[in-house]
């Protein structure tokens, strides 16, 4: 794994706000196939970090590079050849509140200019369906929708380009514990199908135990600790103790590989959405 | 990092010689005939790298379907596929696999997901043109009209509780709003008033030239701008620039659940949003109007001296006694319908937002609208009623 391919190269980034200074000095790398989680206490630059990694903010200091390609200074066609292969959740979903489920998901689609009509259809009820959304949501205005069902279809909206990056910004915040582990057995059922690269960030431990691969720690405006889990969750540092106080037992290797192989279960809830089985019945 | 890869072996990365980097460029798609009757498929099969050539694609995967009767798909040698190309195949093939196929194992849940049925919606009948539309355009202008007594009655029911309990005016909403809807709007209505002032007074003073009626020009300009222009393009410009303002801030509120959140808190939309509104507006109208009048006097007074050659004193020493006092006091009353009757549509259409975007720019269009028809309405049946009045 470790000569696996670079995706995203964050090299000694510095960030200020106002003269307020968010991160001094960052690092952090992100290869191929990974799923990294990015952790951190409120206000401690996680969301600027992703806005960073996104190019949707610029660096005082230092360089982001996505695919090789540097962010902010690069030409548009590199910044096209980045843009159509990431996909990214937003905290709120913002799906576009004007158009319905169907033209939200088929909108980078339709951007496009040069896929026909009767091949975006079908597309994008696939991705509706791995999501598992049923079909008649997608004639659904955002307002309609639920919380987990905005999550959906905002997850569906960043996979239908079929991007190699996904972000993830929190993305079970909001969710009760049960659509919260709907999500997280949807993401690992699609990061084995897609073999996807993924960045989160996220507060929830069941979210981190479930699906990454390593964790980075974000405080004192740098990244102080990345690595797998049980690395992670033994640092003598008071924010990560506090973090996984109660949850070190469930740290150990082998434990993490049952909880991972209940979640992967697919005789009983399975990773199949029920909408999905459901219709494999009838 | 180095157990990531014992606990979750990355499935799906082709192990073939020409295995991709993620961010290169897209290789060109092939589909190539290898001897009789096979097939080679090769290259990226991706949305990206099919861009604009999907047609082209299918249509020769299906001709190869065709002629080719029992063919061999040799899929074995794709650097790339992803949903948009296995589509494009199985839309080629006729929406079921070929029966002699060799894929790459990785391949197989893409295409395993479009053997399933994918039912795709229905949409909902839509209504025709004809009755059916015509009736909904009633019931929603019913619904509007309703809604707007709704909000009078209730916005009437407020205004006694709070002149009962003064303490629940808001005295510093109302002075802001004053402020915002009054004191900024000055230097606009003055470039506009003094322009159309200019304008009316040139036009005005070469028709009555010709007739050597030039003093006649006080008279009509004074009365026209007192009672009609002055107060009604006052209210105009004020409805396009604070009735939109206050449709929006209402309406994001409404976005972003704040209106929820006073309601929760047991604090009156009405008392706390649109009557300090209304009653700011009622108060900073007739005084814009005023100035809007003013500096279209001193428009029409500077056209007028120079086309002319009438003396601003004598224009000014004139206009009292040609206009009646009572037209200035009917102009007064109403710029301050004027103002109530902008800020209440204003609000009206503020609170009816739906929280989505679309609906937000909707409303304020219609509140603009609505508040510049309505008061080009009531101008006009002031006018029936008071038509011996003043003149």
């Amino acid at each position: 794994m470790d000569t696996a391919e670079v995706i995203i190269e964050v090299d000694n980034v510095t960030t200020a706000f106002g003269g307020h200074v968010i991160h001094r000095n960052l690092n952090l790398t992100v290869h191929r196939g990974e799923v990294v989680a990015l952790i951190g206490g409120s206000g401690s630059g996680k969301t600027t970090l992703l806005r960073l990694l996104l190019g949707l903010e610029v660096p005082q200091a230092g360089s982001v590079k996505i695919f090789g390609h540097p962010l902010g200074r690069c030409a548009v066609r590199d910044l096209e050849r980045v843009r159509y292969r990431w996909g990214v959740l937003f905290q709120a979903g913002a799906l576009f509140s004007a158009l319905s489920v169907f033209d939200n998901v088929a909108l980078p689609l339709r951007e496009l200019k040069s896929v026909p009509p009767d091949l975006i259809k079908p597309l994008v009820m696939l991705k509706l369906a791995q999501v598992g959304l049923k079909p008649d949501d997608a004639l659904k205005q955002p307002s309609e929708l639920s919380g987990g069902m905005i999550k959906r279809v905002s997850l569906a909206r960043a996979l239908i380009l079929d991007p190699q990056l996904l972000f993830l910004d929190e993305p079970t915040a909001g969710l009760d514990p049960d659509s919260a582990k709907q999500f997280v057995k949807l993401l690992r059922k699609l990061r084995q199908e897609l073999g996807l690269t993924v960045v989160m960030v996220t507060h929830d431990v069941d979210t981190l135990f479930a699906v990454v691969d390593r964790v980075a720690v974000l405080a004192e405006q740098h990244i102080i600790a990345s690595g797998p889990l049980a690395e992670v969750a033994r640092l003598p540092h008071h924010f990560v103790r506090n973090f996984f106080l109660g949850h070190i037992q469930r740290c150990e290797e082998d434990d993490l590989r049952r909880f991972r192989l209940s979640l992967d279960d697919t005789s009983d809830e399975g990773g199949v959405p029920a909408v999905l089985r459901e219709e494999q019945t009838v | 990092m180095s157990d990531a890869g014992a606990i979750f072996p990355p499935h799906h990365l082709p192990d073939h010689p020409q295995a991709w980097s993620a961010g290169s460029p897209d290789a060109e798609p092939l589909l190539q005939a290898n001897g009789p009757r096979e097939w080679r498929v090769s290259g990226d099969w991706t949305l990206l790298a099919l861009r604009g050539r999907y047609d082209e694609f299918r249509q020769r995967i299906a001709s190869a379907v065709t002629e080719g009767g029992d063919a061999l798909w040799d899929l074995r040698t794709l650097r790339r596929l992803d949903t948009a190309g296995a589509l494009t195949l199985w839309q080629g093939w006729g929406k079921k696999p070929p029966s002699r196929l060799l894929w790459q194992p990785e391949h197989v849940t893409l295409f395993a997901q479009f053997m399933q049925p994918a039912a795709l919606p229905k949409r909902g009948p839509r209504l025709g043109p004809g009755l059916e539309r015509a009736s909904l355009g009633l019931l929603a202008f019913a619904r509007h009209g309703v809604d707007i007594v709704a909000l009078i009655g209730r916005l009437l029911l407020d205004l006694v509780a709070v002149l009962r309990h003064p303490s629940l005016i808001g005295w510093r909403e109302i002075s802001a709003n004053v402020y915002r809807t009054g004191a900024q709007a000055l230097p606009i209505t003055a470039l506009v008033g003094f322009l159309v002032g200019l304008t009316l007074s040139y036009l005005i003073s070469r028709q009555l030239k010709t007739y050597g009626a030039d003093i006649f020009v006080i008279n009509i300009l004074g009365l026209a701008v007192l009672r009609e222009l002055g107060p009604l393009l006052a209210a105009i410009i004020v409805a396009g620039r604070s009735g939109s303002a206050m449709t929006a801030q209402i309406g994001v509120m409404r976005v972003t659940q704040e209106l929820d959140a006073l309601s929760v808190m047991g604090i009156s939309h009405t008392v706390r949003l649109v009557l300090p509104k209304v009653v700011a507006l009622a108060i900073s109208l007739p005084l814009v109007a005023l100035w809007t009048s003013a500096l279209m006097l001193l428009g029409g007074m500077a056209a007028a001296g120079a086309q002319l050659k009438l003396d601003p004193v004598q224009f000014l020493h004139l206009l009292p006694s040609v206009v009646e006092p009572v037209n200035l006091w009917l102009g007064w009353i109403k710029s301050m319908l004027f103002g109530g009757l902008i800020a209440l549509l204003a609000c009206h259409f503020g609170l009816r937002v739906k929280p989505n975007t679309e609906s937000l720019g909707q409303s304020v269009t219609q509140s603009v609208v609505t508040a510049i028809t309505l008061v080009i309405v009531v101008d006009a049946v002031f006018a029936v009623l008071f038509s011996n009045v003043g003149i």
